[in-house]
């Protein structure tokens, strides 16, 4: 029986119906063309790959690696200034949309009804839509002159990761909620009803059953955040500033990985020169962090999905 | 959403519909504050954004926004100007527009839909309807879309840029940023594309299989048209996400370009709105400033109308089998 090895249906339709089945290469061929498509997103990775170490490669092959892995600012290769930039906006933002998100993904999960649900999720999504120029903006011209400087009176520069890691935090609030919420989603009926049988009003429930119950996933939503402000780019390009710096203030100002790669990639180095094969570098740090991040997120969302 | 989340969210309702008076104590009304506060924080922000933007770009809604292309300083209009009594320093400002960046970005859009939509869909397709859900390839390309959802946007402008050198084709044309755009909204065309596909029932298929028709002719005649509205909101976001990014295009070499594309478009040279804002933003002369100003809410407009168009048609058109 070859015609077994035919494209059988999808699963949970019941087994082909082999018995009527002739040669049909037509069908042979869209399957192989629809495998292409599939195939191209793996061949997209690879590209990545490529297109990031082949010329990181070539950096390191001119400038040793001790000038790049140095905290030296003055050194004009150096990354460690910029890991610092990168990461006291990511805490900042995260600091914003852990807490934010996580209330967001409770209310959407454990008190909203399906009508209110219909209509409120989208607006909380509304939220990643705004394009990150627009976020940018709004930080140089509002939040840090107007609402840092001005209402809160705070003594900081221009321009700084702390109102490029508020309005970044913003912008990942719906990426935290929505994973965060299908994780509180996820936790069976089973154990609220038990916990609101004992008496536990909604507060209760959800805090002490639900929340405890969903924790890796939203683990997993937080870690998602910190890939997604790490990898921002024109948000940090405009708010955060450009000096190289070690302090870990995050009112002074700080040059970041990506505002780095962004602000090369507009100046004059030509793409040849040794200062623009410096920017792949950097990505590459960038695209091993973010990839290492996001493996972590999936594998924790693997792991409950199977507890239950 | 799981049809669970669902159900347990009304049964947790109703509940509570009789012993309701616990949730009225002191901390759980606090509790239920803070989780408002969360819900609406966000689209405060996005309020004050847009009354923020909106007031300091007043001044700057007028049709030379869409007709005009950027302007810089020219004496002879300067001058011109001049003679008419306002100040010449204004020449940026009253002829600055948005004109190359409007006309790029739907140029971009149009492109990287084409690009993204059927190689999207194409795979998505395989994945849900071809595919042995436990084969390694499937793991692998699962994972794999996964992560390339979370890679950073300029990653993606790096890439398209690597492909138009290997290619050799000039930086900053339109294709090279359609390429980056689709390859970056190709993992949410494809993810949602699955997810709609995934909420066709079985026995659509079960019954069109049983009148013999094979597995493809199912998919085109049967899943594939019940799933249009879901696959259509997915990619009416992913598009609304790529209008908006700047990031890869930097990488692209896009610049600022004050003409009209030529045909064919694709090989033309263009600019995009969300870079152009930047520019003007960036730029030190306030009137300038202002325009960008005027420009976020017109990008604002387009996108938010995308994402309500998205919502509608996710919330009238998907049936509920």
């Amino acid at each position: 029986m070859t015609a077994l090895t035919q494209p059988g249906p999808p699963s949970g339709a019941g087994p082909a119906p082999v018995l009527t089945a002739r040669p049909r290469p037509g069908e042979a061929v869209i399957k192989a063309c629809l495998m292409t498509a599939a195939a191209a997103s793996v061949l997209v990775t690879a590209g990545i790959l490529f297109a990031v170490v082949e010329p990181a490669l070539e950096f390191f092959s001119r400038v040793p690696a001790g000038e790049f892995f140095t905290s030296d600012t003055d050194s004009p290769y150096a990354v460690y200034p910029l890991i610092v930039g990168t990461l006291l906006t990511t805490a900042i933002a995260l600091t914003v949309a852990v807490p934010i998100g996580l209330g967001a993904a409770m209310y959407l999960s454990e008190y909203a009804s399906k009508r209110a649900r219909k209509w409120l999720k989208p607006t909380v999504e509304l939220l990643a839509g705004v394009p990150s120029v627009v976020y940018g903006f709004f930080g140089v011209f509002f939040v840090i002159p107007v609402v840092l400087q001005g209402w809160l009176g705070l003594g900081i520069s221009a321009y700084n990761p702390l109102g490029g890691g508020l309005v970044l935090g913003v912008m990942i609030i719906p990426t935290v909620a929505s994973l965060a919420e299908d994780s509180l989603s996820a936790v069976p009926l089973a154990l609220r009803q038990g916990s609101l049988a004992m008496g536990a009003n909604r507060m209760q429930t959800t805090l002490r059953v639900v929340f405890p119950a969903a924790l890796s996933g939203i683990a997993a939503s937080a870690v998602l955040g910190i890939s997604r402000a790490v990898g921002e780019t024109m948000i940090v390009l405009m708010v955060c500033g450009s000096i190289k710096n070690m302090s870990l203030n995050p009112g002074e100002g700080h040059e970041t990985m990506t505002g780095t790669i962004a602000r090369t990639a507009l100046g004059e180095s030509p793409v040849e020169s040794t200062e623009y094969k410096y920017l792949f570098a950097v990505a590459l740090l960038l695209f091993a962090i973010t990839f290492v991040m996001n493996m972590v997120s999936i594998a924790i969302v693997r792991r409950f999905r199977q507890a239950y | 959403m799981s049809s669970a989340a669902t159900t347990a969210a009304a049964v947790t309702t109703s509940t509570l519909a009789s012993g309701r008076s616990q949730d009225r104590d002191l901390r759980s009304l606090a509790f239920l504050g803070a989780l408002w506060f969360s819900l609406f924080f966000g689209v405060a922000v996005l309020f004050a954004l847009i009354v923020d933007t909106a007031i300091s770009g007043a001044p700057r809604f007028d049709s030379a926004l869409f007709t005009q292309y950027t302007q810089t300083f020219d004496p002879e209009r300067a001058e011109a100007l001049a003679a008419t009594g306002r100040d010449p320093k204004d020449l940026s400002a009253a002829y600055t527009g948005f004109r190359s960046g409007i006309v790029g970005s739907i140029i971009l859009m149009i492109t990287t839909a084409l690009l993204a939509i059927p190689l999207g869909v194409s795979a998505a397709v395989y994945l849900e309807e071809f595919a042995s859900k436990t084969s390694r390839f499937s793991k692998v390309v699962e994972v794999n879309l996964q992560n390339l959802a979370a890679v950073p946007a300029v990653i993606y402008g790096m890439l398209a840029a690597t492909l138009m050198a290997v290619v050799g084709v000039q930086r900053g044309i339109a294709i090279g940023g359609a390429v980056a755009l689709a390859l970056l909204i190709l993992p949410v065309v494809i993810i949602t594309t699955r997810e709609a596909l995934r909420s066709v029932p079985d026995e659509i298929r079960q019954g069109s299989l049983a009148l013999g028709a094979t597995v493809w002719q199912t998919t085109w005649r049967q899943t594939l048209p019940s799933a249009v509205p879901g696959i259509s909101t997915g990619t009416i976001l992913g598009l609304s996400r790529a209008i908006g990014e700047a990031a890869p295009l930097v990488m692209i070499g896009f610049g600022a370009i004050n003409f009209a594309p030529e045909f064919p478009f694709v090989t033309s040279k263009i600019e995009a709105f969300p870079l152009e804002i930047f520019n003007a933003a960036s730029d030190s002369k306030e009137v300038v400033q202002q325009a960008a100003s005027a420009g976020i809410i017109v990008l604002l407009a387009m996108i938010l109308g995308m994402n309500a168009v998205a919502i509608i048609i996710r919330n009238k058109f998907q049936r509920s089998w």
